[in-house]
């Protein structure tokens, strides 16, 4: 038999039929949708006489555009009150389960999907979301699709897709000390450029990334988008499989040993074929930190933004562009930059892991004055878990307040705006013109970095504060 | 929702010459807060077309009268980032049925496909003759012609790759989920034996 990878098996799997010089009829496992890219898919539905196929394999969660502070209060934004309302709407009228505003599940939908055990290994899982990449962090086959997509799913459980291309990309050895998962993220990104893994399908691999914790992994796969990847994967392990065991709608018993065999065969076979494959070194990889409008944009933190000679003629008006947006020069150092706002939070740092990651750095310390920190946590679990491993209160003592869930400051739908022109220290995925406000100036970086610039008040460098 | 049918197309083009356009710049995440699929052209580009005090910027190519068609020509890696549909429905809204890049990010693709908007995939060398050829002349015409798959600009072509079901598609009118629905019961034996 010829060796498969990882993405081959679960992928395979999932075909229903596979049309002569066209796309695969493609099996959805798990379907997750919020508020904001579902709407008009279940208006396409009525408007076709048709209700959703498999309610039982949907699960919905308003996140993208609800307020992060007074949630037991009605939404005041009066359109985003309605497009939540019309997910509950839609979710009753089709027998969808619903984790609305303050249900104790509620929280950003890549947090929520993995945290209760909906999202296991050898899945398909789609969401009107591109982030849906960080449910690969299990072996799923997981990416984003758009509201005609989801319209699709809702109809037949199934997607009209080609099969994307293959590529692996291999971290070796150990993260120094203050380096995170989302510094490799950012690394890697920084290496291929935004549009670097177009038509590909990525697996990471490795002993850093084998070694990382689920709440790494998911960071890690959730990034894969920013480099143009369809989605991420890594192969399920032992880490894997004790973060699912026992999660609420995992399976259980006889049907835990069963589903475990399975899993156990989730990995790419010796000798299987990649169409592209990229090795770094884990020791290569220092705190990253972004300098321009785009994920790619991004450096090493002792390091300097590139000078005119560095960049393609032919990208260098665009790069300028970016680069006056953001107030920077070519060739500035980013260390010691003044910063306004920090946000910890996002389907990419707003796990458990990153504010306890957060607390042990500020810890007996106090936030500078000048800045503002919005600190968001995930989910309404994630909340819970925070205050009951008394985060909240080192948090709190450090001159912190933590927010209730919701992509918040991500994406700023909801009132969570940076302002224009202040410079925004963020944990999220995107420093897009305008992505945290309109001419709000984002730099990405690690829940550490951001712990640092908070603490410190400018760019600084969590190793040697931490 | 059934799609436009599109055969072939010849238009005066809005230029673009910027690279990684990405979705937040198509349609900003605060303009994405309707229910249905209308008038999301009135903010297609919104924070590059205003300025922060709502008036046009005339520096914008949008607000530039000398510039319009049906056809929009942007730089490598158009519509990188979110998966929000509303970039594509913002395009389609405001009236343009193609898009033409050296480069195009996959979910936009799909979405733009999925809405009847024509993305062409040009060569780096073609899309800069297609950037400096409109500002030798602003009446200046591309021709798309999704059958032969082709596209033309003073009696130059190239040509184009698109899947053969999404051209069928397209040349149709067709949406996926007639497709789709067309093979539930498929669907419904896959489920049985898996």
């Amino acid at each position: 038999m010829e060796p498969k990878t990882l993405f081959d098996k679960v992928w395979d799997a999932h075909v229903v039929e596979k049309i002569e010089g066209g796309p695969s009829v493609f099996y959805i496992d798990k379907h997750l949708i919020h508020e904001v890219t579902s709407p008009q898919a279940f208006s396409g539905l009525e408007a076709r006489g048709m209700k959703v196929f498999r309610p039982e394999n949907t699960i919905a969660t308003p996140d993208h555009n609800i307020p992060t502070e007074n949630q037991h209060l009605t939404i005041k934004d009066e359109l985003s009150r309605k497009q939540v309302e019309t997910l509950t709407a839609n979710c009753e009228k089709n027998n969808i389960t619903l984790y609305g505003l303050n249900h104790p599940y509620n929280g950003i939908v890549h947090v929520v999907g993995p945290e209760l055990g909906h999202t296991q290994p050898g899945m398909t899982l789609v969401c009107g979301d591109s982030h849906t990449s960080t449910h690969g962090a299990f072996g799923a086959v997981a990416f984003g699709i758009g509201t005609s997509e989801v319209e699709m799913v809702l109809a037949t459980q199934c997607i009209l897709q080609p099969k994307p291309k293959k590529m692996r990309i291999t971290i070796d050895g150990e993260l120094q000390k203050g380096v995170t998962a989302k510094d490799l993220t950012l690394y890697v990104i920084a290496q291929l450029g935004t549009g670097g893994a177009t038509g590909y399908f990525v697996e990471y691999a490795g002993s850093a990334v084998s070694s990382l914790s689920m709440e790494g992994r998911m960071t890690v796969c959730n990034m894969s988008i920013e480099m143009g990847a369809r989605g991420g994967m890594i192969a399920p392990d032992q880490t894997t499989f004790d973060y699912v065991e026992g999660r609420e709608f995992a399976p259980k018993g006889e049907d835990w040993t069963k589903a475990l065999a399975k899993w156990k065969e989730l990995k790419t076979d010796e000798g299987a074929k990649f169409d592209k494959e990229y090795v770094y070194k884990a020791s290569d990889i220092e705190p990253m930190l972004t300098y321009g409008t785009n994920p790619g944009m991004g450096i090493g933190i002792s390091g300097s933004i590139p000078t005119a000679k560095d960049v393609d003629p032919t990208e260098l008006p665009t790069f300028k562009k970016s680069l006056d947006y953001m107030g920077f020069g070519l060739g500035d150092k980013l260390l010691g930059k003044k910063v306004d706002y920090v946000f910890v939070g996002s389907c990419t740092n707003g796990r458990i892991e990153d504010l306890r990651m957060l607390a042990v750095a500020v810890k007996g310390k106090k936030k500078a004055d000048s800045v503002t920190a919005w600190i968001v946590p995930g989910s309404k679990q994630v909340e819970k878990q925070a205050i009951e491993e008394g985060l909240v209160e080192i948090l709190e003592e450090a001159g912190f307040k933590m927010r209730q869930p919701g992509c918040s400051a991500c994406l700023a739908m909801n009132d969570d705006k940076i302002p224009a022109g202040k410079y925004s220290v963020s944990t999220s995925n995107r420093n897009f013109e305008g992505r945290q406000g309109p001419g709000a100036r984002t730099m990405l970086a690690s829940p550490l970095t951001a712990a640092a610039a908070a603490i410190t008040g400018v760019v600084s460098d969590p190793r040697e504060l931490f | 929702m059934p799609i436009d049918k599109f055969t072939t197309l010849e238009s005066t083009y809005v230029p673009l010459p910027v690279e990684n356009v990405d979705t937040d710049q198509i349609i900003p995440a605060r303009f994405l807060k309707a229910t249905s699929r209308d008038g999301f052209g009135e903010n297609l580009f919104r924070d590059w077309r205003y300025t922060s005090d709502g008036k046009e910027n005339p520096d914008f190519v949008l607000n530039q009268s000398e510039y319009s068609g049906e056809i929009l020509v942007g730089g490598k890696n158009f519509g990188s980032g979110s998966s929000r549909e509303h970039a594509a429905w913002a395009i389609h809204d405001y009236g343009f049925k193609v898009v033409v890049s050296s480069f195009f990010a996959d979910i936009f693709q799909n979405n733009a496909l999925n809405n009847g908007v024509l993305p062409v995939m040009v060569s780096p060398e073609f899309l800069s003759n297609i950037f400096d050829a409109v500002q030798e002349n602003k009446e200046q015409k591309i021709v798309v012609d999704l059958e032969n798959q082709s596209i033309s600009l003073n009696g130059k072509s190239e040509s184009f790759d698109i899947n053969p079901y999404k051209k069928n598609c397209l040349l149709n009118g067709f949406d996926d989920i007639d497709f789709l629905l067309a093979r539930k019961e498929k669907i419904e034996a896959f489920e049985a034996n898996n």
